[in-house]
């Protein structure tokens, strides 16, 4: 860039350095302290006996023998907990029309999914409580499963739940007028159904609560491996009747949540609600087989779309219906319609066409509930609108690189909006696309598929353009009625020792969000990082905000600490300035002493400012004021979402007498706008591609027509491996957001948004030869070999 | 998932070990390297009363050769069919299989004896035993006996050991230097269980296959010895005829089971693509 140097551009700036992380020594280490490592005092744990059946009366429990048995201290039922605890519904204000069946932490009459919570068991080992498990005998009255979403739609089917009078849960139509005929008119018309599996987080850390009841304070703790602290604190508080000040949740090291921590979980509710019964700590956590059947799922759509383009290859139109299937009820506080809003919402959302239809429906089942996780909705918007893309180059005879070209929303187009509404501030596609060329060397890859095809190699070359929301303002959640906070707080302190303290509420799984908001802090002061200690993750000792969810750490979070830092340097050097009798505006801090701004003559020193303020006041002229903590708070104005954009390439080679794909390389262009650690945007970005990948080849739920999962195990459900994922190039342009004055937006769904829709691409090409083609992820063997018709 | 609690005894020899079981009847269970066994156990898919530790037995380890047998004692690692000088000369169909069990972590304790006891038909080291003619030696209350491969497997996870019983040691016959040998398989993702893996040993004194035995792991209730296409490879020089007639022979030797997720045709199809590039390699390399 060739504007003059800004306040983040100062020499030995950290904003835009890749520095380490200060915990990533500590939980290599095994230092690391997670919820599963925290013993408490007379800790009792818990374990769940689970619903066998996919939906299903509970006709009666008979837990005699297991209250008897070695150990046990409790054996609580939906009843119980029913007393404590009241119900919640999974809907939002601004989804208009969306309906969900009540939940409470466990089921008092039906079950709604194989593998649901039923009974819960507290013991003083876990072992303990699963051998009472076992001892529990539940008489259950199989219902009829409703598991196809075609059926689950038809008037009078069966319901997926008693609390709901049909088996939609949302719908919405996106309409600019006109479709029809513009479709009718147009040169070439694309159509293909798509179908995207179910997959899941699968977290290195599975979900774990140890909630801690004091009856004797009328306080709760909950040690939570959770993405949103503040969040629970509110939902344990409103739901369990506990004024919000006495309940504390601690986020400690996680790993690992892509989005699947931060919803309403049945045992996690269950759990609160077992301490309080037993007035004692209790702990759970999910085994891998449990996160299987609780964990949220995602994805789970089939859609069905089409694509009017004219003449000369400019894409005029598009079509889409989207199905998708979210479990029997939505979930709690975040809803499940967001993915399938957010398909509609961005499908197609890179391109300057302005006519538009879509249709969404949301549809109730008996399987685990779906919701956000990573790049929510993204994947399936980009693969759909990308293929049809592909389709359409190749229907007309263009290379899709140069359709692509033609179409994008061009650079010097901003603001504009697209034809579902989003405005976009200024992104970058046209620009990404060139650099995504020259970086792949598409041309000479598309010399060498040529000839290696001679030889019966057959390699694919995928391109795949997208958008990211980020940075999302309260027009995602708090619109519509959810405690959600769209704002984030900061307080900063200097030490005595002229240290600093920051307590903030972002959030760290392991991104490196602590790492970010320390450099931001010691950028703005003018201090070393390593003299910054960033402090999260816990509602008593930091202020209230929305934490970590839709890429918003780095550019809301970050704006927050930012202004705090600023704010604090504000106070400090107009406290140097009365030590010193000069002027604010003469001096600047520097490396942690106060220097003079303009021959850097060094003044005093940061400790020197916080001994005498802590300790010699006495020696402070009258009207000085040493306010060496701020508190600050910051919520996104300007734009609803910082929107940010990027493009993929992906480059396979198919064996076509096995079905086996192997990925050979992968690159992303990605525009996050200011880079403030490019070390951890490249991991966030390597670490999106391979979930995106993992959708694109491996992961699914597999369901059989009972509604039972049937690999839901590690060795069955195949997560994307080391041995298995292609070198991954990354490169950058930067277009910083104006709504702040850091300029950041996210980056954390980048990866997972399009790696998919460019593998999807990338194999398709690699099919072309044989006339074949595939529109469903993940792409097995089986499902290349059936496509290419050789079973 | 924790195990249903259980009692463990740790003996020092095979007597020991017997007499264990013996004692405690059909509620024990032996374990070695625990790959399978400890999942198992975490799972509650078994729940033993008694868990007889053999790893401490020191007369079923170590790896010998007599100049006719190689005898490979039951503890033998996974890790050590690969890194074994004498696997590795007298049985190197091992040292080729060894790479495709599952991770580094599972080799290092998982063992050759765990493995073929076990007998999972999805399991590369039983099938080998199939491809190498080997014999198993078994220990029992009435003393030892040799069982040949084929005998041994006999339906799924389940094999000629008795119930109290215990596998001591694979013994295989030597290669020569006639002998050819190559192994490979087709998995999701590297250390997976195989959609289908191959093992084939040819022994080609000349230019003609005067011996094939070819088994497969990952389709059927056993392991498999592919008869039919051994038969269309013996008496014939190995060329392209002859391997596309072993190909086309698969139908008759397997009928994989069908499931959704990878229907019988597939199995039978990437059977025939596999032994095809296997015999492909083997013919370039002769």
């Amino acid at each position: 860039m060739n504007a003059p140097l800004g306040a983040l551009d100062r020499p030995n700036s950290y904003i835009g350095r890749s520095v380490s992380r200060p915990n990533a020594k500590r939980l290599l280490a095994g230092k690391g302290r997670y919820v599963t490592d925290l013993v408490l005092p007379r800790m009792l744990h818990a374990a769940f006996l689970r619903s066998p059946y996919a939906h299903a009366r509970i006709v009666s429990i008979d837990a005699g023998e297991a209250r008897a048995m070695p150990g046990v201290r409790l054996v609580a039922t939906g009843a119980d907990l029913a007393k404590l605890c009241t119900p919640w519904v999974g809907t939002l204000d601004h989804f208009k029309g969306m309906k969900s069946a009540q939940q409470l932490p466990l089921p008092v009459e039906e079950v709604l999914w194989s593998g649901q919570a039923v009974v819960a068991i507290v013991a003083e080992t876990r072992a303990q409580a699963e051998d009472a498990a076992e001892a529990i005998v539940v008489e259950f009255e199989e219902l009829p499963a409703v598991v196809d979403i075609d059926a689950a739609r038809e008037a009078g089917a069966d319901r997926a739940a008693s609390g709901i009078a049909d088996n939609l849960c949302f719908a919405s139509r996106l309409d600019t007028g006109g479709i029809d005929e513009i479709f009718a008119g147009a040169a070439h018309v694309v159509e293909e159904e798509f179908h995207f599996g179910r997959h899941t987080a699968v977290t290195l850390e599975p979900r774990a609560i140890l909630a801690d009841w004091d009856a004797s304070e009328g306080k709760l703790t909950v040690h939570h491996a959770t993405q949103t602290p503040y969040q629970f604190q509110d939902l344990y508080s409103r739901h369990y009747g506990i004024p919000e000040a006495n309940v504390r949740v601690v986020a400690p090291d996680i790993g690992g949540s892509f989005g699947m921590k931060l919803h309403v979980y049945h045992e996690d509710m269950a759990v609160v609600g077992l301490s309080m019964l037993c007035g004692r700590p209790v702990k759970f956590v999910a085994d891998r087989l449990e996160a299987f059947v609780s964990d949220i799922h995602a994805r789970d759509h089939r859609v069905r779309a089409r694509m009017a383009m004219d003449t000369e290859g400019m894409i005029l139109a598009m079509d889409v219906d989207d199905v998708t299937a979210i479990g029997a009820f939505s979930t709690y506080p975040r809803t499940s319609a967001v993915e399938g809003n957010q398909v509609i919402r961005l499908m197609g959302a890179p391109y300057s066409f302005r006519n538009y239809r879509a249709e969404l429906s949301v549809v109730f089942q008996n399987k685990v509930q779906t919701s956000q996780y990573r790049a929510v909705g993204h994947p399936i918007a980009c693969a759909v609108a990308e293929r049809l893309v592909d389709m359409a180059a190749a229907r007309a005879g263009l290379d899709p690189v140069s359709l692509r070209e033609k179409n994008l929303i061009a650079d010097d187009a901003y603001p504009c909006e697209s034809p579902t509404g989003y405005k976009f501030e200024a992104l970058s596609h046209r620009k990404s696309l060139a650099r995504l060329k020259a970086l792949m060397g598409y041309d000479a890859l598309r010399a060498e598929q040529a000839a290696l095809r001679e030889r019966g190699i057959h390699r694919g070359i995928g391109i795949a353009s997208f958008v990211e929301i980020s940075n999302p303002s309260p027009a995602f959640y708090g619109i519509g009625g959810a405690r959600i906070s769209a704002q984030d707080g900061a307080v900063l302190a200097v030490t005595p020792s002229g240290d600093v303290r920051c307590q903030i509420s972002v959030t760290e799984q392991g991104q490196g969000t602590e790492t970010i908001i320390g450099q931001i802090v010691a950028d703005q002061l003018g201090i070393a990082r390593e003299r910054v200690r960033v402090i999260t993750g816990d509602t008593e000792n930091t202020p209230h905000g929305g934490a970590t969810w839709a890429c918003r750490g780095a550019g809301i979070g970050g704006e927050t600490a930012l202004q705090a830092a600023r704010k604090l340097r504000e106070n400090v050097l107009g406290l140097a300035a009365a030590i010193l009798q000069a002027r604010p505006g003469d001096l600047d801090m520097r490396d942690g002493v106060v220097v003079d701004v303009l021959n850097g003559a060094e003044r005093v020193s940061l400790a020197e400012i916080a001994r005498i303020a802590y300790f010699r006041s006495d020696t402070l002229p009258k009207d000085a004021s040493a306010q060496l903590t701020v508190a600050h708070h910051y919520a996104p104005q300007g734009y609803p979402f910082a929107f940010t954009n990027g493009v993929q390439g992906c480059h396979v080679e198919l064996d076509a007498e096995t079905g086996f794909v192997k990925i050979l390389k992968h690159w992303v262009v990605e525009d996050c706008g200011r880079i403030i650690n490019p070390l951890l945007v490249d991991e966030q970005v390597r670490g999106g591609v391979v979930q995106g990948l993992g959708a694109a080849f491996f992961e699914e739920c597999r369901y059989d027509e009972n509604g039972q999962l049937t690999n839901g195990s590690l060795a069955d459900y195949l997560v994307p491996m080391a041995c298995e994922m292609p070198d991954i190039v990354i490169a950058h342009i930067e277009t910083p957001t104006a709504d702040t004055a850091l300029g950041a937006k996210g980056c954390g769904e980048a990866g997972t948004a399009a790696a998919s829709a460019a593998a999807l691409n990338a194999v398709n090409d690699a099919m072309s030869p044989f006339g074949a083609s595939i529109a469903q992820i993940p792409m097995t063997p089986t499902r290349l070999l059936k496509a290419l018709g050789t079973i | 998932m924790k195990a249903r609690a259980f009692s463990y005894v740790r003996p020092a020899t095979v007597a020991e070990a017997l007499l264990a079981f013996a004692e405690a009847g059909e509620g024990a269970s032996y374990i070695a390297g625990g790959q399978s066994l400890v999942p198992a156990l975490a799972l509650r898919l078994q729940a033993p009363e008694r868990l007889i530790d053999i790893a401490h037995v020191a007369e079923l380890r170590g790896v010998s050769c007599d100049g006719e047998w190689l005898r490979i004692g039951a503890l033998t690692r996974h890790a050590d069919a690969h890194d074994d000088p004498l696997i590795a000369r007298y049985a190197p169909l091992l040292a080729l299989a060894a790479p495709h069990v599952a991770h580094p972590a599972i080799r290092n304790r998982g063992t050759l004896g765990g493995s073929v006891a076990l007998a999972d038909p999805a399991s590369e080291f039983p099938a080998m035993m199939l491809a190498l003619d080997a014999e198993m030696e078994i220990a029992g209350s009435a003393g030892t006996r040799r069982v040949p491969a084929t005998a041994f497997f006999q339906d799924l996870y389940q094999t000629a050991i008795e119930p109290g019983e215990l596998l001591v040691a694979l013994h295989v016959p030597v290669a020569r230097a006639e002998h050819r040998c190559a192994f490979d398989e087709f998995a999701r993702r590297r250390g997976d269980y195989a959609l289908v893996g191959c093992g084939v040993m040819l022994a080609m004194p000349g230019d003609v296959v005067a011996e094939a035995r070819i088994a497969f792991l990952s389709v059927g209730s056993t392991p498999m010895r592919a008869r039919a296409a051994e038969a269309a490879l013996a008496g014939q020089a190995l060329d392209a005829e002859a391997i596309r007639r072993a190909q086309a022979a698969l139908a008759d030797d397997l009928d994989p089971p069908d499931d959704e997720q990878v229907p019988a045709a597939m199995r039978l199809h990437l059977a025939r693509v596999l032994l095809g590039r296997l015999l492909g390699r083997m013919e370039m390399a002769s």
